[in-house]
């Protein structure tokens, strides 16, 4: 499918990455790269490190160990771990967004689209100055904005919802205006933590159609950008990540396309648990920590 | 959520008989709270003796006040039971006994008067619209639907009041005294434009908005008293410096939120009040600085009759008589020109990535933060702009007052201004304007009281948060619109 990815180099690269709170070890020594043009899909049982991983990279946690790498398709590279939060955003171009949505709920559908352009806007309106003088720089500036706005408003089907409360909008509508929200920062790499929490079949559907346009979208500079995802809803991971990245207890338990990781005897171990009984390969049974090992022994 | 209310208005009309027992026990209750309430309030009163302090009980007027609230209380739950035309009669017959016959007291006239009142309208509302169970959320939309109307007018209200206030020293009734409340106003006005930047936009929970007033005010009268400065080059390095010392206060604390943030502010204001009180060297201390130069017209006239040398007098360039009045309404022009240029800036840079970066972060800093909003800059910002607009209002009072004290600079002041905007309505601009007639007016029209003005006032503020908990005319309009003519359906989305 994404043929020509493969030659260049990874768009993120995770190195080593561990994040200690405290003694609790949220994410031990993880490593993977996420490629430009495809969707790599961060799963895991609860409590894996999905989301402080994603903290990581976005810059809302200084990871104790490790290198992130970012690299622009222009050959620029950014350590992420040594950026300040909103500089991540603003320079890095990595947008996200959030488990349980937030957005700006007093404001309207489109502002919160124009804010997202907030950098941008706020270079051509010369820290305000020239905006208050209403200079004609700041107001073409203003309608690309506009434009940029409105363009993800129709994607994203909320074009006749644009001037009302974003607060008020049903929760399907909410998870997409976060996503059109974090488009249009104009990001390289896009990442999203569990947007089809809480959406019925269709709007996961709607949702997954949605990521894959993303996939495909050209940054500014006509180059294909990257979507990194977290998500419980394995009917969405396996119809449209082009791979996947499995978590469990802070480590790396499985890295490949979704048809491997599928039948990776490590996952389904993670997921449902092993019983005595199994026909598990020998080296992976050697793997296993004591007590699921030995059941009999739990119980004595 | 409203169809509770709807089956209770419904059922309310059959069950004809009114509950006696039940609405004399309310009304009893209400009383009982009102005797412990004004037993300690109103029925004792120090009075100085040659002796020393001495107690004096008053009776007759907790008696009253006790009184007075049954019977209200008991008019209320008559009105809710559809007895509300006799209540309505009896009401307007107590207020027209207040306006009529001679009090004892001011107080008992002006309960009569305006719970009378206040009573006999809640009857009439209740006899028009012949619904007297709205419930809360009911009447919550409806007052809301009010703001809403009130905020869509202010386009029309907004060129009148302005053209009001300019003609207003021009028409006969521009006293002495209405023009110092104008002043006093219009001050008050603009120092709450200016905490509406850092409250209503930034979301900051600012307690020491005063600091910036006392720095403003500071810096004139410092600047004049030891270099000689004039007035009009006095305010932009008053403005300067307020906003530098917004910067400076910033850095350290931005950092924190809610809460914490409020207290350091809190603390920030009690600090430069006490650096004043205590380097009297410098500052004057607890004596203040007086003979703080008033402003010229411009730097070209003075408004003596005896001009200093090198200036022309006012009434001689524009060939009037000289009259004292003439300095007042040129003040009064002043600071009606200060506060516009406060509100010409807010409205303005909402509009802006600024300003509306400043409402995402009131909104949610987390968000902002993954936009790429810098948000330590941003704040600051705020924080300057809002100081230095409030140093320029500290310059325009040293000047009008001609003397300053730190007295003049304590919590209070911070604590009335931050009332203005909170009653107001977080954000809203004309809020500020409606609050501040309150807040500031209020207790001017309460004077004949005396004694009871801050309990009127404190009763004002009471029933403002009971009505309104986001303050009057808390609606906030969308400050870009795809879908122009069409009206916002944030009231159809909530359903």
């Amino acid at each position: 499918m994404n043929a020509v990815t493969t030659n260049e180099k990874p768009l993120l690269t995770v190195e080593h990455l561990t994040m200690r709170f405290g003694g609790l070890v949220a994410n031990n020594d993880v490593s993977f790269e996420a490629r430009a043009g495809e969707i790599t899909a961060l799963i895991g049982p609860n409590g894996a490190g999905k989301t402080t991983l994603f903290n990581c990279v976005t810059g809302f946690y200084t990871p104790t160990v490790g290198r992130l790498t970012l690299r622009h398709a222009d050959g620029r590279e950014f350590l992420l771990e040594r950026m300040a939060g909103y500089r991540i955003a603003q320079q890095a171009g990595v947008a996200r967004t959030f488990q349980n949505i937030r957005l700006f709920g007093g404001m309207s559908v489109l502002e919160n689209l124009i804010v997202a352009q907030h950098n941008k806007l706020m270079d051509a309106s010369g820290f305000a100055i020239a905006g208050l003088l209403g200079l004609p720089g700041y107001r073409a500036a203003e309608r690309e904005a506009l434009d940029l706005a409105k363009y993800w408003l129709e994607r994203v089907r909320l074009t006749e919802f644009a001037d009302w409360e974003a607060g008020n909008l049903p929760y399907g509508a909410q998870r997409r205006l976060e996503i059109a929200r974090a488009m249009c920062t104009e990001p390289v790499l896009l990442c999203l933590d569990e947007p089809a929490a809480g959406l019925n079949p269709r709007e996961s559907a709607e949702l997954a159609e949605i990521l894959t346009f993303i996939r495909d979208t050209r940054t500014p500079g006509g180059h294909r950008m990257g979507v990194l995802l977290i998500e419980h809803d394995m009917s969405v991971v396996m119809r449209i990540s082009d791979h996947v990245v499995v978590l469990d207890y802070g480590r790396k338990i499985s890295d490949g396309d979704p048809a491997f990781v599928r039948n990776d005897p490590a996952v389904i171990r993670a997921y449902l648990g092993e019983d005595e009984d199994s026909d598990l390969p020998p080296e992976v049974a050697a793997d296993l920590p004591d007590a699921v090992a030995n059941p009999v022994q739990k119980g004595a | 959520m409203t169809m509770p209310s709807h089956t209770a208005s419904a059922a309310a009309p059959t069950n004809r008989a009114v509950d006696w027992p039940g609405t004399l026990r309310d009304a009893g209750l209400a009383a009982f709270v009102a005797l412990l309430l004004t037993l300690p309030l109103v029925g004792l009163r120090t009075i100085d003796r040659p002796t020393g302090l001495g107690i004096e009980a008053r009776p007759d007027e907790v008696i009253a006040s006790i009184v007075l609230v049954f019977l209200g209380r008991l008019g209320l739950g008559l009105i809710r039971q559809n007895l509300a035309l006799p209540v309505l009669v009896l009401a307007l017959a107590c207020a027209g006994v207040g306006l009529v016959l001679p009090m004892p007291t001011q107080v008992l006239r002006l309960v009569l008067v305006a719970g009378g009142g206040i009573i006999a309208l809640r009857a009439a509302i209740t006899l028009t619209t012949g619904r007297s169970k709205l419930s809360q959320a009911e009447r919550d939309r409806r007052m809301d639907r009010v703001a809403v109307q009130v905020q869509h007018a202010t386009k029309y209200i907004a060129p009148v009041a302005i053209i009001g206030a300019a003609i207003l020293p021009l028409t006969p009734i521009a006293d002495r005294q209405i023009l110092d409340i104008g002043i006093l106003l219009l001050t008050y006005i603009m120092l709450g434009w200016g905490l509406n930047i850092v409250v209503g936009l930034a979301g900051l929970l600012d307690l020491g908005y005063v600091a910036f007033y006392a720095v403003g005010a500071y810096s004139y009268a410092l600047l004049a008293h030891y270099f000689g400065l004039s007035f009009w080059v006095c305010l932009p390095l008053a403005g300067m410096l307020a906003a530098l010392s917004g910067v400076l206060l910033g850095f350290p604390v931005l950092r924190l939120r809610g809460d914490y943030f409020a207290i350091v502010t809190l603390g920030f204001g009690e600090i430069i009040r006490i650096i004043l009180v205590n380097w009297y060297q410098f500052t004057g201390g607890p004596n203040g600085i007086s003979g703080i130069p008033r402003p010229s017209f411009f730097g070209i006239a003075d408004f003596t009759r005896t001009p200093t040398e090198g200036m022309a007098a006012f009434h001689e360039l524009f060939g009037l008589e000289f009259s004292s009045l003439h300095r007042i309404v040129f003040m009064y022009y002043l600071i009606l020109a200060l506060a516009l240029v406060v509100n010409l800036f807010t409205l303005r840079v909402r509009k802006l990535p600024l300003g509306r970066a400043w409402e995402a972060l009131r909104e949610d800093e987390i968000a902002s933060a993954s936009l790429g909003i810098n948000r330590t800059n941003m704040k600051l910002a705020a924080f300057a702009i809002a100081a230095m607009f409030g140093g320029f209002a500290g310059s325009f009072f040293a000047t009008r007052q001609g003397f300053i004290s730190p007295e003049s600079f304590t919590f209070i002041e911070s604590a009335i201004i931050l009332a203005i905007v909170v009653l107001g309505g977080m954000g809203s601009q004309i809020g500020v304007v409606v609050a501040t007639l309150l807040v500031i007016g209020l207790p001017e029209a309460f004077r004949e009281l005396a004694d009871y003005r801050m309990l009127a006032f404190g009763m004002g503020m009471v029933v403002i948060m009971l009505w309104r908990p986001r303050g009057l005319l808390a609606h906030r309009d969308p400050t870009i619109l795809l879908h122009g003519g069409r009206k916002p359906q944030s009231a159809g989305a909530a359903r």
